[in-house]
């Protein structure tokens, strides 16, 4: 079953189709402690096959929410239905749920294989059905010939390989993973990201994902949640998230991004104009949406997608001028602090294409800073 | 030539351990270890050493009442008498090997007992929610121990006793027509034991319990474990050291004890202790008490070292 048929297409993208029924269903899923909530309402809808990330800063509830679907901790109100079966009442032990821990809680008093046999034993399986098992997913995850290998003499990154087999091993409905690289070094979290997301297309197992780190959540997720306190802010894909917030919040949580406060002066069908004390023109963002004339928003753009030149552009919308107050260069790219007349700062991100080319712009400098107007968003919460 | 190369291979060998030895103490901060090695050479060392002395002489009607080990023969001579009688005599005698034999019994049992009734009761401490209700159960097992050891081996008489509150609740409930003879037996030692050593049962096994990560039994309940089965398949092992630890100092001190054998139990049941006091008061054979000692430790001391280190591999 592991490694048989080619399993679900990562871009199928089941969630645009009215009729598919989720394979995972959080309704309405609330939790307090003491009074005090740390989950309000939440309703996220997962399918098959998916990696799905509950992307959050600590304390945001989202290890809580994974916890709920382990069945670790009761939700104060509100269900779980896993393949058409309400859990919300099933103990931890009863549930076809696998869950990872931060720590990995590999059993110190174990091998290697002891411990993917653990779960396995609780099952009743046969004991050759027990061993296939191991040999399966510890050739899985590349650790074959550490069977009788104790906890304390393995690396992180084999423990934590470990920890994801012992899960695995179990074929669960459903896989959980808490910070699953935390632990991890920067170079091989980087590198196992990715390890993760095969592993995962080929057992087809659907995963829910816990992390704090956004770059994690956008290279190996099919779809994410941002949770802030305790509620669900947007749900999309990594595209969906970055280039469509919802909100200030998802906009300034997930890269970064330049806010003008502005007012709404004109609208059409599939634009709106806005003015802002901040910047020296109007600006004109593709919108389809309805905002009447005169409503407050917020205007994003990307730094990437802001452009310098020492030219003054030719039209008149859609740019701004300022002086470079900071250069910060990175290797890939540049980025320009650069203060605008009314003393805001406006951040730009250029790539270094080219190896012997020099710094175009210097500390000082005036310069003029434009953007495509399919490239800023309006934001209205 | 090749015995002058053996012999600087060797000076250098040790020479070379012994600045490695230096800086080690050097480098770990190893001066501190100072402190107790005096302690242990002073209250440890030395007198088991003045035991193992006098256990290796002859009762006298001197004082002190054994002769002397080494004996002046000229300037350049001394003489060392080894008495091995006294081994060979306690070896060989039924009444020692069952003294023996009976304290190693009653260490066994204590340890069992303490055991059964000591783990549940450190879990059901650790398991307690509420940092004040559990400070205060810690307290009310640690209280037994701000009264004398032998204040409560007289409070046990006192229960006990055939005028003691057991009994005459017994009687007044009218269950018993005679008052039972409760002191005065094995049972009552057991009892006895269980009774002044259980903390020292329970403190180490609390401890290991705290320190055990939560979720290595949630972890086990979301492999499909029953709470029961996470429990016996991952607590217990996990706090095999706590278990261990407390079986080693309830065992050695249930087995090298005199007051409590001597004054719950059976006169005729004789332990380690009882046939030493029996050997240093009565009968005045410093020797034959110094070897039993001697052998006493040996047989406690070994089999433990031996545990201590299969525990730490």
């Amino acid at each position: 079953m592991l490694n048989g048929q080619p399993l679900t297409k990562r871009n199928a993208e089941m969630w645009h189709d009215v009729n598919a029924t989720p394979y995972v269903q959080i309704k309405g899923i609330t939790k307090s402690y003491n009074g005090i909530a740390v989950l309000r309402d939440i309703h996220i809808s997962i399918y098959k096959g998916e990696l799905f990330s509950l992307l959050g800063q600590s304390g945001c509830g989202k290890t809580t929410l994974l916890r709920i679907l382990a069945g670790l901790e009761v939700p104060t109100q509100g269900s779980v239905v896993i393949d058409g079966v309400d859990i919300t009442n099933w103990p931890a032990h009863k549930r076809p749920v696998s869950m990872m821990f931060q720590s990995y809680a590999i059993f110190p008093h174990m091998t290697v294989s002891q411990n993917i046999a653990f779960g396995l034993a609780q099952d009743n399986l046969s004991k050759d059905t027990i061993k296939e098992r191991i040999a399966e997913v510890l050739e899985l995850v590349q650790l074959c010939g550490y069977e009788d290998r104790m906890p304390d003499q393995l690396s992180g990154g084999q423990k934590q390989r470990v920890a994801l087999a012992r899960s695995l091993a179990k074929r669960p409905k459903l896989m959980l993973l808490d910070e699953p690289l935390a632990a991890l070094d920067k170079k091989l979290r980087e590198r196992t990201q990715f390890e993760i997301v095969n592993i995962q297309e080929r057992v087809g197992v659907t995963f829910v994902l816990v992390t704090h780190d956004q770059a994690e959540a956008m290279t190996m997720s099919t779809r994410m949640a941002i949770l802030n306190d305790g509620r669900v802010c947007q749900i999309g894909t990594p595209h969906d998230i970055y280039e469509f917030p919802n909100s200030c919040f998802v906009a300034s949580f997930i890269g970064g991004i330049n806010l003008f406060v502005g007012i709404v002066i004109e609208q059409g069908h599939d634009y709106v104009v806005v003015e802002t004390q901040d910047l020296d023109c109007l600006c004109y963002v593709s919108y389809t949406g309805a905002i009447p004339i005169g409503a407050s928003v917020t205007l994003a753009v990307r730094p990437e997608k802001v452009m310098i030149s020492t030219l003054r552009p030719a039209y008149p919308r859609n740019w701004t001028c300022g002086i470079i107050k900071e250069i910060a260069y990175l290797g890939n790219v540049s980025v320009y602090h650069v203060q605008l007349p009314s003393g805001k700062p406006i951040i730009a991100m250029l790539p270094n294409l080219l190896r012997l080319e020099g710094r175009n712009f210097e500390w000082e400098d005036e310069v003029f800073l434009f953007w495509r107007s399919e490239n800023s968003i309006v934001l209205t919460s | 030539m090749k015995l002058g190369l053996a012999i600087s291979t060797f000076y250098e060998t040790a020479r070379q351990r012994l600045i490695q030895y230096h800086t080690n103490i050097i480098e770990t901060g190893g001066y501190i270890t100072i402190l107790p090695l005096i302690w242990v050479l002073l209250f440890l060392a030395i007198p088991f050493t003045t035991l193992l002395k006098i256990g290796f002489s002859e009762p006298t009607f001197t004082i002190p009442p054994f002769s002397e080990m080494f004996s002046h023969v000229s300037d350049y001579a001394i003489n060392i008498k080894l008495n091995l009688k006294n081994y060979v005599t306690i070896l060989n005698t039924t009444y020692y090997i069952s003294a023996f034999l009976n304290s190693v019994g009653f260490g066994v049992i204590a340890v069992v007992l303490c055991l059964i009734l000591g783990f549940p009761m450190a879990y059901g401490i650790h398991s307690v929610t509420g940092k004040f209700a559990k400070m205060m159960l810690i307290m009310l097992i640690s209280l037994s121990f701000w009264t004398s050891f032998l204040v409560r081996i007289y409070a046990l008489i006192n229960m006990l006793n055939v005028h003691g509150i057991i009994n005459s609740a017994l009687m007044r409930l009218g269950l018993i027509s005679t008052p039972i003879q409760f002191i005065g037996n094995n049972y009552a030692v057991c009892a006895g034991l269980v009774f002044c050593y259980i903390p020292f049962m329970i403190f180490p096994i609390y401890a290991i319990l705290e320190k055990i990560d939560k979720t290595y039994i949630e972890s086990a309940n979301d492999l499909g474990c029953t709470p029961l089965r996470a429990f016996w398949y991952v607590t217990v092992p996990l706090s095999k050291a706590g278990i261990l630890n407390g079986c080693i100092m309830v065992f050695t001190m249930s087995s090298g004890e005199f007051v409590i054998p001597e004054l719950l139990g059976s006169s005729d049941v004789v332990t380690f202790g009882r046939a030493l006091w029996t050997e240093f008061f009565t009968n005045l054979d410093w020797p034959m008490a110094c070897s039993l000692s001697i052998l006493m430790v040996m047989c406690i001391t070994l089999p433990i070292m031996w545990i201590s280190k299969e525990m730490s591999k």
